[in-house]
């Protein structure tokens, strides 16, 4: 073999090489796709958006949610602070995009807080690392070290995020002293009641339904009432064309 | 000895203004005692011996406070042997229930201002506010 033979099919090799470890990685595409999820616990929501409406003008998950954790009302849509909400349809699936919505669903509000996404855009951006995906799948926020800067705002696509532009101490209701309440410019959202997972309970709005109409559970195993759920009913999420792949479902069937 | 007046005069007003401050301090009733924060009447032990808690409770917070929040896990085994459950309100102050009258009277004292109470809540506050 001479010199220039043999450069050639090195060359060559190292290339195919490359390419080998390289590619998978482009066509698996990251997160994308529905895989079984990697960790033991990934905690979810799956909400039975027909249940939910049975009972008109109800607010028992949303003031549940107010009351534990310190949640201000500033009565100014400028200054709204909101973990959980509710939208019309329309504008929770803006992707929809449907000239006819069934009437049970067309312009009813739909019950939306932070999809806990398994690609959180608010996680890559926070330059403090204030918010974070935690193993069980809640993204989770540490407002001890939140500075406010609101790019977490601006990189969620689902407007689960609330910034306080006031001392929000002075506007809340009733005052529960077993949550913090949080200061003025700080970022604030859903935690999914993760002070009550660990002792075990259910996310207090799950447990304020009084339709059931919200299912808390663990994607991960197979035999959870939230997997089980998806698995016989037809579901719809929000933007999932964005590839944040969040983690609360919609029965709509 | 013909200025003996002038002399021993001079030396009474030099007296007197050197000590001023010890004078003041005695009219004014300022002592150089510590603070004297008031400890639970009931409870007899804290989650770390007593000097432990005096020269590192501040470091001990910031440590409960990151493995509550950025790591999940609650419990703290104290050193001896007993488990309590890591927060500010729920442990600590439910044995030092008095606020003002621990926490704030070293902290006023050394002229420190913890940032603690901007968020977490004083329950005995809330009771005393009505809120």
């Amino acid at each position: 073999m001479d010199r220039r033979k043999f450069l050639g099919i090195a060359a060559g090799a190292s290339a195919l090489a490359i390419a080998g470890s390289a590619l998978p990685k482009v066509i698996g595409g990251g997160s994308e796709g529905g895989t079984e999820p990697s960790s033991a616990v990934r905690w979810a929501m799956v909400i039975d958006p027909s249940k939910c409406l049975k009972k008109d003008g109800c607010t028992a998950c949303m003031d549940a949610c107010d009351k534990i954790h310190n949640i201000p009302d500033f009565h100014d849509p400028k200054h709204e602070v909101k973990w959980i909400w509710k939208e019309p349809f329309e504008n929770a699936f803006p992707e929809q995009e449907n000239k006819f919505t069934a009437e049970k669903f067309k312009d009813k509000p739909f019950i939306l807080l932070c999809n806990h996404c398994d690609n959180p855009p608010c996680v890559r951006v926070c330059p403090t690392q204030a918010t974070w995906k935690r193993e069980d799948g809640i993204v989770m926020m540490d407002w001890h070290r939140c500075i406010g800067c609101r790019y977490c705002m601006a990189a969620c696509p689902y407007g689960s995020r609330s910034f306080n532009w006031l001392d929000p101490r002075t506007h809340i209701e009733r005052m529960d002293p077993g949550f913090p309440t949080r200061t003025k410019g700080v970022v604030e959202k859903c935690t999914l009641c993760e002070e009550r997972i660990a002792r075990g309970e259910k996310p207090a709005c799950v447990e304020a339904c009084p339709e059931k109409a919200m299912v808390f559970g663990n994607l991960s195993d197979p035999k959870s009432e939230a997997r089980q759920l998806l698995q016989e009913r037809y579901s719809i999420r929000r933007k999932p064309e964005l590839g944040t792949q969040p983690e609360v479902y919609y029965l709509i069937d | 000895m013909r200025d003996k007046g002038l002399i021993f005069g001079g030396l009474g007003i030099f007296l007197v203004a050197v000590t001023f401050p010890v004078w003041y301090n005695v009219a004014a009733g300022t002592t150089n005692k510590g603070p004297e924060p008031k400890l639970p009447a009931a409870e007899k032990q804290c989650v770390a011996p007593t000097e432990t808690m005096r020269t590192s409770h501040m470091d001990m917070l910031i440590t409960w406070r990151d493995q509550v929040v950025r790591q999940n896990r609650r419990e703290y085994k104290a050193f001896n042997g007993a488990t309590y459950e890591m927060r500010l309100t729920g442990t600590c102050l439910k044995c030092h229930d008095n606020k003002a009258e621990f926490c704030d009277r070293c902290h006023n004292y050394a002229g420190v201002q913890p940032y603690c109470w901007e968020c977490h809540v004083d329950p005995a506050h809330l009771q005393r506010s009505g809120g």
